[in-house]
């Protein structure tokens, strides 16, 4: 970093004024030194991912089928869903528990409210993410109104909405979903043709999109991101995708003659369509600002003029919301709810969380740490799966791998703060 | 040694006191435009309770403020931030994951609809910067926590310039900075009362007042013992009133000194 003055010529713009064509170079240095400074991003998790999937598919031949890279999809949905919501939580620096049960709630409220209330499945849904929104509300309020400490509030939730749980369901109950919208969410995939207008259309949005940011940042006279690197990153993303959309196409039921199957599952859109507008709210609004800023610095966030308590209540309204909406997903899958549903599954979300790059200690993390962070811990579960260990070895091997990634965000931290003058 | 141009802010007779203890008693202070007025004095004699008052996070008990010659309420934070008086505070308060132009528009971003306008805010940023002569950072969507101590609070001033403010109080600017570092947010403070906003600085450190400084008030155990111009005094006789080892406070408090 140049702190030397000796282009301290004042006929010059400073450095900052002047207008730059950001090269490939450039781009690839300044993501160097933010490496280096210890704000890794997801750069660990997208090696790791990268070298679980050649491991897996050496191990066996099974796992890089189709018919398994779709399933994959339908299984990382929920984890990557409720990593989603936990995201916002984890950026304050704060955590929720009950995010897993929560979701169980919910999915619990959709099957009692489908069968026994006889609810049309639009007002269903729409009861149990109200639930969801409710119950975030009541989280937000007794960690910012009240001040017990967010841990300590859904350690409690979690606890008590497994009775919850079993309360709206009855004892010993397992509730089926026979409601074909909903089965459709996790078990349906799109025709063959739309999913390649998806493909299109994200391929193009993307395009679009960081085009006319270029464009618009050039008529300020502001250093703006090279056109090859904007078509380098829209080469990968049409690359992947097209792989992804191509394999996904091809058919790929065991009984072809009886159950045709192709096409990409109808989750993948609705996944996407979630990136995108969480992260606009965190990357493009003042409130999403705000939330990094609450996280980073509370002190300064409060100066700042921001509703330190509002955002923290919106924040937990958000997981809940948003973990609301993955029971459903889950309902959707297993077609059935337990009194066990969302147990587990809240410490693989935030597993998925903080291996994709989300910081434990709030401030850092970006929308897509769900989707690679989630994609590691499905892959893990599905490798293993295959392979034929236990669900206990599973469970031992993911919980080394939250602790290794929140290792690594500890160090890294450490580090980013020891550069600090 | 009273000055003729009306001050910008002023404060006449201010008392505070916690429980049992008077912190403030009876302060007189003025604040002048295209100035720089340092407050110097003890730990213990007030100066941040007088900063809490000025910015509105702590009101005062008793007395009067006046802004722009007519009285105002300072009751609120908001109250200060409106009329334009800005505090800098010793701890920075910026937010080491956020970037330089995030951290200078923060609580009072520019929106597009309901979408950020980066690149406004960017430029606003820029030309901020560039009024004042910054030129030490690179690049303005550098994170904070990349910056050194005298960049950090240089982001700071300048963040209290931005608002169009007319006062903006810089507490400690220079206290963990080195040298050079100190010399680089010394001449920004001098820009900014050049740019014709009324500045005052808290310091513990005497050179730096002497550097900066125009006029120089010095509180003792929550009395204002004198005002003096910078370029009528020398340093042997401020620390002789930051040490009570003047005893003309009284003279001074019945009004006859300090009667701006």
């Amino acid at each position: 970093m140049s702190t030397n003055t000796n282009s301290d010529v004042s006929t010059e713009l400073p450095k900052y004024m002047q207008q730059k064509n950001l090269s490939i170079r450039d781009t690839w240095n300044a993501y160097r030194a933010k490496v280096r400074s210890g704000d890794m991003g997801s750069l660990p998790a997208v090696i790791g991912l990268i070298i679980l999937v050649i491991l897996f598919s050496l191990a066996n031949p099974v796992f890089f089928t189709p018919l398994n890279f779709a399933n994959f999809f339908t299984q990382a949905a929920v984890v990557v869903i409720l990593a989603m919501g936990l995201i916002f939580v984890l950026l304050l620096g704060e955590i929720d528990l009950s995010a897993g049960v929560t979701s169980g709630v919910a999915g619990a409220l959709l099957a009692v409210g489908l069968t026994r209330w006889g609810l049309e499945w639009p007002v269903a849904v729409a009861v149990s993410l109200l639930a969801g929104v409710v119950i975030g509300i009541f989280i937000g309020f007794l960690v910012a109104k009240v001040g017990i400490p967010s841990f300590v509030v859904t350690l409690a939730l979690f606890l008590a909405f497994q009775g919850l749980i079993l309360v709206i369901i009855g004892e010993g109950g397992n509730i089926r979903i026979t409601n074909q919208v909903i089965l459709a969410i996790q078990n349906n995939n799109m025709p063959i043709w739309m999913g390649w207008v998806f493909y299109t259309i994200v391929v193009g949005g993307y395009f679009l999109f960081a085009y006319t940011g270029r464009m618009r940042r050039l008529a300020r006279g502001f250093s703006a991101t090279s056109l090859n690197m904007i078509l380098i990153k829209t080469g990968v993303i049409a690359l992947v995708g097209f792989a992804t959309v191509y394999a996904l196409s091809l058919e790929r039921s065991v009984n072809p003659e009886l159950n045709p199957l192709s096409g990409v599952p109808i989750i993948v859109p609705i996944i996407a369509l979630l990136t995108l507008v969480f992260g606009f709210v965190l990357d493009r609004t003042s409130f999403g600002r705000h939330i990094y800023a609450v996280g980073g610095n509370v002190e300064a966030a409060r100066r700042a003029g921001i509703n330190v308590s509002q955002i923290r209540i919106a924040v937990f309204t958000i997981c809940s919301g948003t973990a609301a909406f993955a029971g459903i997903v889950f309902a959707s899958r297993a077609a059935s709810v337990d009194p066990n549903a969302g147990k587990f599954i809240v410490l693989n979300a935030i597993a998925a969380a903080v291996i994709g790059g989300t910081s434990l200690f709030g401030g850092r993390g970006r929308i897509h740490d769900a989707l690679i962070g989630g994609a590691v811990v499905a892959v893990i579960d599905n490798g293993m799966g295959l392979l034929g260990y236990s669900a206990g070895v599973k469970l031992m091997i993911t919980g080394s791998v939250l602790m290794l990634a929140a290792g690594a965000d500890a160090l890294s931290r450490k580090r980013s703060t020891g550069v600090m003058r | 040694m009273t000055d003729d141009s009306m001050p910008i802010l002023e404060v006449r007779g201010v008392t505070k006191s916690f429980g049992a203890v008077d912190v403030l008693r009876g302060i007189d202070f003025a604040v002048h435009t295209g100035s720089v007025t340092a407050l110097v004095g003890d730990n213990g004699a007030g100066k941040s309770t007088l900063i809490k008052g000025l910015a509105g996070i702590q009101p005062f008990d008793g007395g009067t403020i006046y802004f722009e010659g007519k009285e105002v309420d300072l009751e609120d934070p908001k109250h200060a931030s409106a009329l334009g008086i800005e505090v800098v505070y010793q701890d920075l308060a910026l937010c080491d994951n956020l970037d330089i132009v995030q951290n200078m528009f923060l609580g009072r971003e520019m929106k597009r609809g309901i979408a950020l306008d980066e690149a406004h805010m960017e430029s606003r940023a820029g030309e901020t910067l560039q009024s004042l002569s910054v030129r030490t950072m690179s690049s303005l969507r550098q994170k904070v926590s990349s910056l050194s101590g005298g960049q950090r609070q240089t982001v700071a001033i300048a963040r209290s310039v931005l608002w169009n403010n007319k006062v903006v109080i810089l507490d400690e600017p220079t206290a963990a900075l080195g040298v050079a570092q100190t010399e680089q947010v010394l001449n920004l403070v001098r820009r900014l009362a050049d740019n014709g906003l009324g500045v005052v600085i808290i310091s513990h450190n005497l050179q730096d007042v002497f550097q900066v400084a125009d006029y120089i008030y010095v509180l003792y155990l929550g009395t204002m013992v004198t005002r003096l111009k910078t370029t009528e005094t020398n340093s042997g006789e401020v620390v002789e009133y930051i040490t009570g080892g003047r005893k003309d406070a009284d003279a001074i408090l019945s009004g006859e000194e300090v009667s701006a």
